[in-house]
């Protein structure tokens, strides 16, 4: 693990210091409360829960965290501080997971700005505080879903742009895969316990869970799986990049 | 101490380098040349562990390339051809985070950040954003960043490119004084930079080993080689040309551009490249001629070069 912990600071005062940090919060800000209050009628619901506001995570998250991600393999790419970075005495697997883990603090910053969303709460009613805890969990966790997602198709290009759109791509078949509308869709031409399955694959079928306050132990793991999954897959990308 | 056996290096069909095998001894620098795309860098990525070679093996320091990567980059300070560095930092600051990622912490670290800034100048740009620097200091900065952690090893990818006269005496300075107890491999396109550095020079080219010796055993290779050029007053051309075309250590005789002063100058060329310098002196002292200019050449590496990267 030496080098995990220099790699993370670095690349998390990268953050900072680049204005698109400060565009990104401030989009995400304003898209979670602009979702929560026009799209999901929080207000009419009469309900003093954030649960309507979790609802609209997995779609800001497929923009957002691609933007988010795209920078972190396939910047040191381009620069060529990747032939820097690698040549250092530090494994790929820690460098790989060492700049993770500094764009889910980044995301954490991000989720952790959204504080006056429970302070309204509070004030408008006396909500159940526990599904707010796992619905934050859960949105953390599955933050961390698409960025390992975003980081691993970041290590495939050296372009930036490119590796946004294959990680949306790929972000937005996994939200589909269990969106209820294609789940109907899908159950008449396939049996039910297909569907189902499908649906297992997907971010939204394990998030809705979390979200409502149920915390199962498979939808962790399904997250934590995809993480270290795709993290995995990005060190091996990395380590044949440079067999090419 | 780096031994290289047999290492190549295929992209698809190409090859980038065919089966180069050499040594580096402790106490040496030697010098990698060889036109562009001639395989220097990649070569150098492999010893580095950044880019694993298609056959073949390295050593460094008995660490092999292909088994003990960590344990190689560990002795290795590597100045990578583009010298990259995060342009958000600042110098210091990047300094600082190489030499943490490297292991070392506290008073240890800034020690040795304070060292290197000193060894290559730039203590005054400690606090610049390295975006904000130009060419030269980058380049430098990468530098620094190669020399943190002391290595015994030192692999520099065109170590003084982009850098301006003086700075280039100091990095060349620098090599120098470091290479009594480390081993050093530095890519160049200066020649001279070859003499003035390097114990021993290797010039491949489209990824084969063409040429390897000490600066002197290329230079012997040079048609230039004890070559005597001289500037001699008093006697007719043709003549002059005739009698030293008559001896019998010469080769043959080239006229060059006659001096302003009228004086007549030729190049003469030894047989076998053996030094005349002594014969020429007592010959023309005997021919009562006046001597204005007399200049044995040591051989020319852009001609070695130049004969050993094209002829084949
Ligand atoms: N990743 C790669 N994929 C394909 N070809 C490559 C790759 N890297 C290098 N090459 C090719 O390998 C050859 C050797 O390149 P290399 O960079 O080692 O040359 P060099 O000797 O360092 O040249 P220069 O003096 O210009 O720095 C070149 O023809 C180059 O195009
Ligand atoms: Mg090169």
């Amino acid at each position: 693990m030496k080098g995990l912990f220099p790699i993370f600071k670095r690349e998390l005062l990268a953050y900072f210091r680049s204005p698109v940090a400060y565009v990104f919060i401030i989009i995400f800000l304003a898209a979670n409360a602009g979702c929560t209050f026009m799209l999901g009628n929080f207000y009419d619901s009469n309900q003093a829960s954030l649960e309507v506001s979790f609802l609209f995570h997995p779609w800001l998250y497929l923009f957002l965290i691609p933007a988010v991600g795209m920078r972190l393999w396939a910047e040191e790419r381009r620069s060529g501080t990747g032939e820097l970075l690698l040549t250092l005495p530090v494994r790929t697997s820690v460098s790989v997971f060492g700049k993770f883990l500094a764009g889910w603090a980044f995301i954490a910053v991000a989720l952790i700005l959204t504080f006056p969303m429970i302070i309204t709460v509070h004030y408008l009613g006396f909500p159940d505080n526990g599904p707010i805890i796992t619905g934050y969990l859960g949105s953390f966790l599955m933050a961390g879903a698409y960025l390992a997602i975003t980081s691993f198709t970041s290590a495939l290009t050296k372009n930036q742009v490119i590796s946004f759109i294959l990680s949306v791509n790929i972000c937005l078949i996994l939200v589909l895969l269990g969106w209820g509308v294609l789940s109907e869709i899908l159950n008449t031409i396939f049996p039910v316990w297909l569907t189902d399955v499908i649906s297992q694959f997907s971010f939204t079928t394990h998030f809705d869970a979390i979200r409502r306050g149920v915390v199962d132990l498979r939808d962790i793991v399904y997250f934590l799986s995809i993480i270290i999954f795709m993290l995995m897959t990005n060190v091996v990308v990395l380590e044949s990049k440079k067999a090419s | 101490m780096i031994v290289v056996e047999a290492l190549s290096k295929q992209f698809g069909r190409f090859q980038a380098v065919d089966e180069i095998s050499f040594e580096v001894q402790r106490g040496e620098v030697l010098g990698f040349l060889g036109p562009n795309g001639a395989g220097k860098s990649t070569t150098m990525k492999m010893l580095t562990c950044y880019l694993p070679p298609t056959s073949g093996n390295a050593e460094v320091n008995g660490f092999s390339i292909n088994s003990q990567p960590l344990q190689v980059q560990e002795q290795i300070g590597y100045l990578p051809e583009s010298a990259p560095s995060y342009n958000e930092m600042q110098v210091e600051e990047f300094l600082t985070f190489i030499g943490e990622v490297r292991g070392f912490s506290g008073t240890e670290l800034r020690r040795k950040v304070g060292r290197v800034l000193e060894l290559t100048s730039l203590q005054d740009a400690r606090k610049q954003i390295i975006d904000t620097l130009s060419k030269g200091f980058r380049q430098r900065t990468c530098l620094a960043q190669s020399l943190i952690h002391d290595p015994p090893v030192l692999i520099l990818d065109e170590p003084t490119d982009g850098l301006d006269p003086n700075q280039k005496h100091e990095v060349r300075e620098l090599i120098r004084r470091m290479s009594e107890e480390r081993t050093i491999l530095i890519s160049t396109h200066i020649l001279e930079e070859v003499e003035a550095v390097c114990s021993r020079a290797l010039i491949i080219s489209e990824g084969r080993l063409v040429g390897l010796g000490t600066p002197d055993e290329l230079l012997s290779q040079s048609i230039y080689r004890n070559a005597v050029t001289l500037s001699v007053s008093g006697k007719s051309a043709e003549a002059l040309l005739e009698d030293l075309n008559g001896l019998e250590q010469v080769y043959s005789v080239e006229r060059l551009e006659d001096m302003p002063s009228g004086a007549l100058t030729v190049r003469v060329f030894p047989k076998d490249r053996e030094s005349i310098s002594s014969e020429l002196e007592q010959f023309l002292k005997k021919k009562k001629m006046v001597i204005e200019q007399f200049f044995v050449e040591r051989g020319r590496l852009d001609e070695v070069f130049r004969n050993l990267t094209l002829g084949n």
